[in-house]
């Protein structure tokens, strides 16, 4: 099964409310998928600061004292805020790509979530209620964000088989369904320089989009590719730095529902993800056509 | 005492409300389905349903029952003569496996409405999504709006009647069913055909339009689409395809 929602947000009013209403929307899936959940928001990017968000079991071990190691071997500043499992490291953009590699040395055992200017990625095994108060994820602020409660098929359950998969800056997916091609298509985006760190269908996806935007396609075009590329069964929603997309392959057999007023879009498998939004009485509610890419930017 | 016997009995005839902010959903259905014929509590009304699954399932007492606002899958699964009314939309499987009675869907119905149906009326008042009427067993369907791809999927026998468009791969594998649509049909599954429309036709879509309460709107605008009977027995001709 598994549970997505996705909120963006085109009233600047909510942004204070992003990470209480998505907590809620995805706490009300959790019978869809119990094993794993995952959060990615998209706070205000700063072009004078990169974060990357990072994990490790043993947190205790990994966190501490790493913003001093990790500016030596950098040389720029870093800071780091933890939150249970995972922390945020802040530093100057042009660093992330020293910081990545700083790390696998100074803290092999530390697992990147993602990275970029404006998101967060938050995912741990576990139900979605225990996954948001782990990380407070209803006290964060931010443009949109999507979500993700897990039921696994194709892999194991694992922190990092949770969703959201992100595999370039800024941008995540979140997947209900199965991929039958995904190892090929991995095969073909090892070929093209691109890294994996699971054995997962959705992981793929993700990188397949990252690759298609790498390539010069804006999002639209690269959730088009999906439906050509990708054989299987997927509902996808999407973030990126500015923008939220949703695309459904031809059979649809996965559900979703959207809502939008003048305040927001909304996403969710099920409608009552969504009823408890301001104003959805009287929001356009509608489901998603098969094979049809939709995407919003500020 | 005569005073409490009669207001036991004015509540017994007036609707019986549930509202699913306060009640569960398991307290909702065992009510009904502990009621019994001859029972006065024939009138029922569901608060804030909220997108819950199965809501008012395995009803088989001749109730009405109105659902204000949207509900999630399996809505009113199983019914056997009631007549039940979603005052909004309804998620995926809606009605399936009817077997009398009536379901009217105020808005729009996600995928799978009417799986399976035997019997009784589900009339969508919006539109349908993907596998409308799929393995349909005599059912009655009518949509106001349009329905999705894969519609009518290897139905055996009732009737899909669309006021509007109809998507892919409409009737695939389709036994003895008859499809109305009115709009346009994007395309036909495997072994369904356009048929004509014969008097009979004509008549059997008026009487369907008139249960639905549909108004203005006359047989002859719809084509009628069925079986070509081609995949009823194997062709040996087919047999190196295997």
């Amino acid at each position: 099964m598994c549970g997505i929602v996705g909120l963006f947000l085109k009233d600047k009013s909510l942004e204070p409310k992003l990470g209480s209403m998505l907590s809620q929307m995805l706490i009300s899936l959790s019978d869809r998928g119990p094993d794993s959940a995952g959060i990615a928001i998209y706070g205000a990017p700063s072009k004078n600061e990169a974060k990357i968000t990072i994990q490790s079991a043993k947190p205790d071990r990994d966190f501490r004292g790493l913003d001093a190691e990790l500016a030596k071997a950098i040389g720029a500043p870093v800071s780091i805020a933890v939150k249970s499992t995972h922390a945020v490291v802040r530093t100057a953009p042009n660093k992330v790509d020293a910081a990545r590699e700083a790390l696998q040395s100074i803290r092999p055992d530390v697992r990147i979530m993602g990275a970029g200017e404006a998101v967060e990625i938050y995912k741990e095994v576990g139900l979605p209620e225990a996954v948001v108060d782990r990380f407070d994820v209803r006290s964060m602020t931010g443009t949109h964000g999507i979500g993700h409660t897990r039921m696994a098929t194709e892999s194991a359950v694992t922190t990092m088989g949770a969703h959201p998969f992100s595999t370039g800056a800024d941008q995540c997916l979140v997947h209900n369904g199965s991929l039958s091609n995904h190892n090929n298509v991995r095969r073909e985006l090892r070929r093209e320089g691109m890294t994996f760190e699971t054995e997962n269908d959705t992981e793929v996806a993700a990188a397949y989009l990252s690759s298609q935007m790498a390539h010069g396609k804006n999002l639209g075009e690269a959730l088009e590719g999906t439906l050509s590329d990708l054989d299987g069964f997927f509902t996808f929603v999407v973030g990126t730095k500015n923008g939220f997309g949703v695309v459904r392959d031809p059979i649809a057999c996965k559900p979703a529902v959207m809502a939008e007023t003048d305040q927001y879009v909304a996403f969710g498998s099920e409608y009552r993800a969504l009823t408890k939004l301001p104003g959805i009485d009287n929001a356009r509610v509608w489901e998603p056509e098969p094979a049809t890419v939709y995407f919003w930017e500020h | 005492m005569p005073a409490t016997k009669l207001s036991k009995a004015a509540q017994d005839h007036a609707s019986r409300v549930f509202d699913l902010d306060v009640s569960s959903l398991r307290e909702l259905n065992q009510a009904l389905h502990n009621l019994t014929p001859g029972s006065n509590e024939t009138a029922w009304e569901v608060l804030h349903p909220k997108g819950n699954h199965s809501v008012a399932v395995g009803v088989d007492q001749p109730v009405t029952i109105d659902v204000r606002g949207s509900v999630g899958y399996y809505c009113a699964g199983m019914n056997d003569g009631a007549a039940i009314t979603v005052h909004g939309s309804a998620g995926p499987g809606v009605g399936e496996n009817m077997m009398s009675g009536s379901i009217v869907i105020k808005g729009d119905a996600s995928q799978y409405a009417g799986a399976t149906g035997k019997g009784g009326l589900l009339v969508i008042e919006g539109n349908a999504s993907s596998r409308c009427g799929i393995s349909m067993k005599g059912i009655d369907i009518v949509v106001h709006g349009n329905i999705g791809h894969m519609s009518a999927f290897m139905a055996q026998s009732g009737n899909l009647v669309v006021l509007g468009d109809a998507g892919d791969a409409l009737g695939d594998s389709i036994y003895e069913a008859r499809l109305f649509v009115r709009g346009k049909v994007e395309s036909l599954g495997a072994d369904c055909i356009a048929k004509e429309m014969r008097p009979e036709h004509i008549e059997l879509l008026q009487g369907l339009l008139d249960r639905a309460g549909v108004t203005g709107v006359k047989p002859s605008e719809f084509k009628r689409y069925g079986s070509a009977r081609t995949l009823y027995n194997f062709n040996i001709d087919n047999a190196d395809a295997y």
